[in-house]
């Protein structure tokens, strides 16, 4: 499965399982826009962190951190090639 | 005379009686009290250690039982190790006790030679005419493990540790008491001296064998009254030879005994199950037996049962006679200037009843909010399946930290079964807890560590 599809994935299993009704989720939408708060991010970082085995956030500079949806799936198929290099 | 007034333990022992019929049972074997009254276990060394500092170090509890009994009345100070002290921490103790001998079974490690005399002590009994007057009360003490690894040193006497907050309970049989605790520690020692200043008799637990050989032991040599903490109770339950014990009188310690455990057990055993609240430096607080988790609020802001309880932003405090005296070194009195003794342990009203939430510094910080690991660990253990629990912080780089959670379940299920728990553990804590408490992941794994002290193991997970 593509980083793409895991990461989606894992934004509509928090919701679910946070009775949250999501937005939507196409690359141009702001993440705090999606219904999804800071904490519900959090969880999903860390389930994703569990699943793909990185934490693009944990060495992100300010200047990085990813506003869209696209933004936010960018960081992490980065990290994952990175990481197979 | 109240049997922990006597000059000595050994006094106390006597005057319970009937020392024939009583015993204290080690891992390899039973010693019968009566043959203590001629016999020593440490080669006859009790009258040249008289007045004396002593550390006992032995890999066996029942060796450094005997040890207790034989010096207890004759050294000034009885110091307590358990076998997992480490080298420098021992060192460290030794010096601020001003050692003047070490009681050891079996070899010692060369970096230990040199501290003090080294005395050989163990379970052999050798025949040994001596007289045993007590001749002044001896400081017991106790480590304990502060927040930073150093042991405190907690000194306690025979009165603070023999002062029980029993009522006796008539039985057809002979009391026997057991333990999952180590004798040298709080816990543990208090149960070796009820049994002991009782009249009763003792199985002890050891590190050499497994929890099913402890429980097949304690049990073939008829335990009445067992107790430990709710992780040890917890393991038991799971172990194939829990039905081994069946003890009438059932109680745990140490830990928080959720509704849960507490059910558990008492449906399990058919026992009377009872929790207490002790630690090394308030002493044994007080027993709850009325099958709840938590104490009533009445018993706040009273005496009850002789301790003061109060609860103080937060916190229980208790103040008794069973407080120990104070540390040794350099450390902060044990209790405040009005005698309480605060516990760090959390606790929460609700209704009429305080219940405890969990320590103080054991908190976990999710975006700034606090939690405590207990709070969604007696959560999780109302899941039918749920044997045991841990809760810890994980990090995140987005709010500090999150509650992540590990459980072992009961059986072993397969697969789609574990899936299927994980996701019914998750919809219970969305039920019953706020959203930031809901543990982000959840891992069903086979086991979860148990410490030396008994208490789930919470750091370095």
């Amino acid at each position: 499965m593509s980083v793409q599809s895991l990461v989606m994935q894992q934004f509509a299993s928090v919701a679910k399982q946070q009775s949250i009704e999501l937005a939507p989720l196409s690359n141009e939408v702001v993440l705090l826009d999606s219904g999804l708060d800071s904490l519900c991010l959090a969880v999903v970082v860390a389930r994703l962190e569990d699943e793909l085995g990185v934490d693009p956030f944990a060495s992100a500079a300010e200047s990085q951190l990813p506003v869209t949806v696209g933004e936010f799936v960018r960081l992490y198929e980065d990290a994952v090639n990175k990481q197979l290099k | 005379m109240q049997p922990y007034e006597r000059e000595s333990l050994w006094d106390a022992i006597c005057a319970a009686g009937n020392l024939s019929e009583r015993f204290l049972c080690g891992v390899e074997r039973v010693v019968t009290l009566a043959k203590l009254e001629r016999c020593t276990s440490l080669n006859g060394r009790a009258e040249s250690l008289r007045g004396r500092s002593v550390l006992l170090r032995t890999k066996d509890q029942l060796a450094s039982a005997l040890a207790m009994i034989e010096l207890d009345g004759i050294v000034r100070r009885m110091v307590l190790c358990t076998p997992d002290l480490k080298t420098e921490d021992f060192l460290y103790v030794a010096a601020a006790v001003q050692a003047d001998a070490i009681l050891c079974d079996g070899t010692i490690a060369e970096d230990l030679h040199g501290v003090a005399e080294l005395v050989p002590c163990g379970t052999d009994l050798e025949e040994h005419a001596f007289h045993r007057g007590a001749q002044q009360p001896t400081e017991w003490i106790l480590l304990t493990s502060g927040t930073t690894g150093t042991p405190k040193m907690v000194v306690h006497t025979l009165k603070t540790l023999g002062m029980t907050v029993e009522s006796s309970v008539s039985l057809t049989q002979r009391p026997v008491w057991a333990t999952f605790y180590d004798i040298r520690r709080y816990g543990g020692l208090c149960i070796f001296l009820r049994a002991l200043l009782g009249g009763d008799s003792m199985v002890l637990s050891s590190s050499g064998e497994t929890t099913a050989e402890f429980l097949q032991r304690a049990g073939a040599h008829g335990v009445t009254h067992m107790t430990g903490t709710p992780s040890h109770w917890r393991r038991a339950i799971m172990s194939p030879a829990a039905r081994s014990v069946s003890p009438p009188y059932l109680r745990m310690s140490g830990e928080i005994a959720d509704q849960s455990i507490l059910d558990r057990t008492r449906d399990f055993y058919q026992a009377n199950v009872a929790h207490a609240f002790a630690s090394t430096e308030a002493g044994v607080g007080f027993v709850v037996n009325d099958g709840l988790a938590g104490f009533p609020a009445a018993w706040a802001g009273t005496r009850h049962v002789e301790v003061d309880i109060k609860v103080e932003d937060g916190a229980l405090c208790l103040r008794s006679r069973r407080n120990a005296i104070c540390y040794l070194g350099n450390q902060p009195a044990v209790a405040g200037a009005d005698g309480f003794v605060n516990t760090g342990d959390m606790v929460e009203q609700r209704g009429d009843r305080y219940y405890f939430v969990g320590r103080r510094d054991g908190m976990i910080n999710v975006g700034g909010l606090k939690i405590h690991p207990e709070e969604v660990e007696a959560v999780l253990q109302l899941h039918p399946m749920v044997r045991m629990a841990l809760a810890r912080a994980r990090k995140s780089s987005i709010t500090g930290s999150l509650v992540t959670a590990e459980v072992v379940l009961d059986g072993d299920p397969g697969e789609g079964e574990r899936a299927k728990v994980a996701e019914e553990l998750l919809q219970l804590c969305r039920n019953r807890l706020p959203a930031h408490k809901v543990p982000a992941t959840i891992r069903i794994v086979t086991e979860l560590a148990v410490g030396v002290t008994g208490k789930i193991a919470r750091r370095g997970a």
